[in-house]
């Protein structure tokens, strides 16, 4: 039920004899297990996030001000972690599987350690391997779904897992709520469930997620042993690079990401702007979620039929227009629905614009790649956001950042890294 | 493995876990159902009327007692502080007052979650106005007068693993009803120089009249002591490192909380008392972390919280450097001297 891409010329591909048609409309079954596993894995985090301030401030009596204070080393480290779970799992051809489940099962033993542990520092490392199994972990994955499923919808096949990802995150919160509810300041009850959550979803990986070579076509079928490698080195994987889609595809998403406010500021600017009342603060992160929930596979739909570096470029119109309304005063429900549609237009997008211009065996090191140009710029541009709105306040900020996605648009349409899908 | 064994592993993983998570909420519930009966050897409580009103000296208090009044508002003359306790039915997770006005910022519980709201009280603790809240509750407090009420509350960890919190500091006037959403809207002058950053905070203010206040800033990983003025909407910084500020009744001094080198940063501060006229720090003799906005019982005791049995115990220690800690009651938080 995989497919596996040309590598060779242009537009022949070797297909699995097992595989349907092209016009199947399925979506591959890895896609929809994946998007459980992330699905039952973001339930299991958020119920976390959700009563993490609570606890530490009711449960523990602590002040978790300037907690996130190491975010910006942590970030760099995240980046690290990312390339090389991307590159680990194309070693020994397709060990996308086993990098993933390292990645979850990482994540899943940070949970039942939460019991143990009562301080900011140790709750801070805790949370910091956390963060490392999820950037372990993202490549492998994402190279798992594009791999598993057929080049012509992997747009849609991206939307349905990047859905069922953020069904999970929305779930999450909910779950903790009720437990709390059964018994009042129960942290440690929702720690346990969000435990046997996070071993439900590594469970769920390891059993219905096809393995090593069986998940993952073997990277020496039907193609020359000289120019594919079986075990893709350090080189092959920044010769990644040399390609001219690759790099150019990595030089847009970074210089698109260096223009991108982030959430976080998207939030504060909606306060500070649009004067969204203190009651509503803590709710509009769920409105940018709903939007990506239900934007995320009409969108990645429709990013296979008109080409998914439009639709990529589309979502960072969508990002400028949402800025716009909050230079304007605009309606906080209209920034939230651009900021939604903003994320479903490209985060799972990108992987499937990335994985045409990628080979197979060397996909996980190449969305890797391609994510953290993006993340990285991103975390740049948060800083210089934050620099900017402490020198010219957060008018001046926003008018630059918004000039500055413009500007960067207009780049990426001139350097456009492929002429087709 | 085929299919059908894997459906079975699956699915018998799936009962072990759900069996796991249902005893741990089952035991949580437990513990919570137990904290509603009184603990042996615990402080007595009763219910009873509690007044703010300045007739006689007493504290009012938050009561983590267990029993039916946790949580509850709580009294005791102020000169014996083990004495029996007499509960309101009203509660409060913080509490302050002064001059017949109460502040209390509670929970309410709501159908996906709960909310938080701050309500300003009468003498008698009836409710004469509430306000929604963006986040947990922190700090209260209560201008001498009585007209002028400020609390802190944490936002955040709204994003993935998110580490990120910030505070929101809010000034309300009880006669006009006039409310500073935001602390953070005001004109900072940092160092002499306006400042403007995204990553402001503001929280511990304690007022010296209803107009001027003293509070923390804290941006850029620093913290400063502000003296702010409400009627100019404006802030300025008088020195680094000082948290949480209480001033004395005598207004010559602040007591604060201050983050000290070399300490474990799970425990990282240390209390001392400010002299304003000199601007002189002394520490006092708690030689604990203390992470609590303390509160002055006279012009010579300062009463803070401190992790407890229950919660939270309170303690004093001379608020000149001299003598040592005492533990003065168990079970309560955010006391209020009246009278």
């Amino acid at each position: 039920m995989y497919v596996a891409d040309s590598r060779g010329g242009a537009g022949t591909e070797v297909r699995d004899a097992s595989r349907p048609g092209p016009r199947a409309t399925a979506v591959a079954p890895t896609v929809l297990v994946l998007g459980t596993v992330s699905l039952i894995t973001d339930v299991s985090s958020e119920m976390v996030t959700a009563v993490l301030p609570l606890y530490l401030v009711a449960g523990l009596g602590l002040s978790p001000l300037g907690f996130g204070l190491l975010d910006g080393v942590y970030n760099g480290f995240s980046a690290l972690v990312r390339l090389v779970g991307g590159h680990l799992a194309d070693r020994g051809g397709g060990r996308h599987k086993a990098v993933a489940a390292v990645g979850y099962g990482l994540s899943a033993v940070c949970k039942p350690a939460l019991l143990l542990v009562h301080s900011l520092p140790l709750i801070g490392a805790v949370l910091a391997v956390d963060r490392t199994g999820k950037g372990l972990r993202t490549a492998p994955r994402d190279a798992l779904i594009s791999l598993s499923s057929a080049p012509e919808t992997r747009g849609r096949a991206f939307g349905v897992h990047r859905a069922m990802d953020t069904a999970g995150a929305l779930l999450g919160p909910l779950v903790a709520f009720l437990i709390l509810r059964q018994a009042a300041e129960g942290y440690d009850a929702v720690f346990t469930v969000s435990s046997c959550v996070a071993a439900l979803g590594v469970l769920v990986l390891l059993l219905f997620v096809p393995g090593g070579r069986g998940g993952v076509p073997a990277p020496a079928s039907g193609v020359p042993a000289s120019a594919d490698p079986p075990r893709p080195t350090l080189r092959a994987s920044l010769a990644l690079l040399r390609r001219r889609d690759v790099r150019r595809l990595t030089v847009c998403a970074t210089l698109l990401g260096l223009s991108t406010v982030s959430d976080s500021f998207v939030y504060l600017l909606l306060q500070h702007r649009l004067g969204v009342p203190d009651r509503w603060f803590a709710l509009l992160p769920l409105g940018t979620a709903a939007a990506f929930l239900l934007l995320a596979m009409p969108l990645g739909r429709l990013a296979d039929r008109m080409g998914r570096w439009r639709m990529f470029l589309a979502g960072h119109v969508a990002l400028l227009a949402a800025y716009g309304l909050l230079l304007a005063h605009g309606p906080a429900y209209a920034v939230l629905l651009l900021h939604g549609a903003f994320y479903a237009a490209t985060d799972g997008v990108l992987m499937a614009a990335a994985s045409t211009a990628v080979p197979d065996e060397l996909r996980g090191a190449g969305l890797a790649l391609v994510q953290t140009g993006q993340a990285t710029a991103r975390f740049a541009a948060s800083l210089a956001f934050g620099a900017a709105w402490t020198a010219w306040g957060d008018r001046t900020a926003l008018t630059t950042a918004a000039l500055a996605l413009t500007v960067c648009a207009v780049c990426a349409v001139y350097l456009r890294p492929a002429p087709s899908k | 493995m085929n299919t059908r064994s894997r459906l079975f592993v699956l699915l018998a993983a799936v009962a072990a876990l759900a069996a796991v998570a249902a005893v741990s909420v089952l035991r949580a519930a437990d513990r919570a159902a137990e904290k509603d009966r009184p603990q042996a050897g615990g402080p007595a409580v009763t219910a009873g009327a509690v007044t703010l009103a300045p007739d006689a000296p007493r504290m009012v208090f938050r009561n983590m007692a267990w029993g039916p009044h946790r949580d509850e508002l709580a009294t005791v003359p102020a000169g014996s502080p083990e004495a029996a306790r007499t509960a309101s039915d009203v509660r409060c997770l913080r509490f302050y007052a002064a001059a017949g006005t109460g502040i209390c910022l509670q929970s309410v519980k709501g159908a996906v979650q709960d909310t938080y709201r701050a309500v300003v009280l009468d003498a008698r603790l009836r409710e004469l106005r509430h306000f929604p809240l963006a986040g947990i509750p922190t700090r209260a407090r209560v201008s001498p007068s009585g007209r002028m009420v400020a609390w802190t509350v944490f936002v955040g960890g709204d994003s993935y693993a998110g580490t990120n919190f910030s505070t929101r500091t809010s000034v309300l006037d009880t006669r006009t009803w006039a409310l500073v959403a935001n602390l953070e809207d005001f004109r900072i002058t940092r160092e002499g120089r306006p400042y403007h950053a995204a990553d402001v905070n503001f929280w511990g203010v304690t007022f010296s009249d209803d107009t001027h206040f003293y509070a923390t800033l804290g941006t850029g990983g620093r913290t400063y002591l502000v003296r702010g003025d409400v009627a100019a909407r404006s802030v300025r910084t008088l020195r680094s490192n000082v948290e949480c500020p209480s001033l004395s009744p005598d207004g010559t001094r602040l007591v604060f909380k201050k983050r000290v080198e070399g300490l474990s940063p799970d425990a990282p501060w240390r209390l001392y008392v400010l002299d304003l006229a000199t601007m002189r720090e002394t520490p006092l003799a708690e030689r604990r972390s203390v992470d609590d906005q303390v509160v002055w019982r006279d012009d010579h005791t300062v009463v803070y919280a401190l992790a407890g049995d229950f919660g939270a115990d309170l303690w004093t220690v001379p608020a000149d450097g001299t003598g040592s800690a005492r533990r003065m009651m168990t079970a309560a938080l955010a006391p209020a001297y009246l009278g």
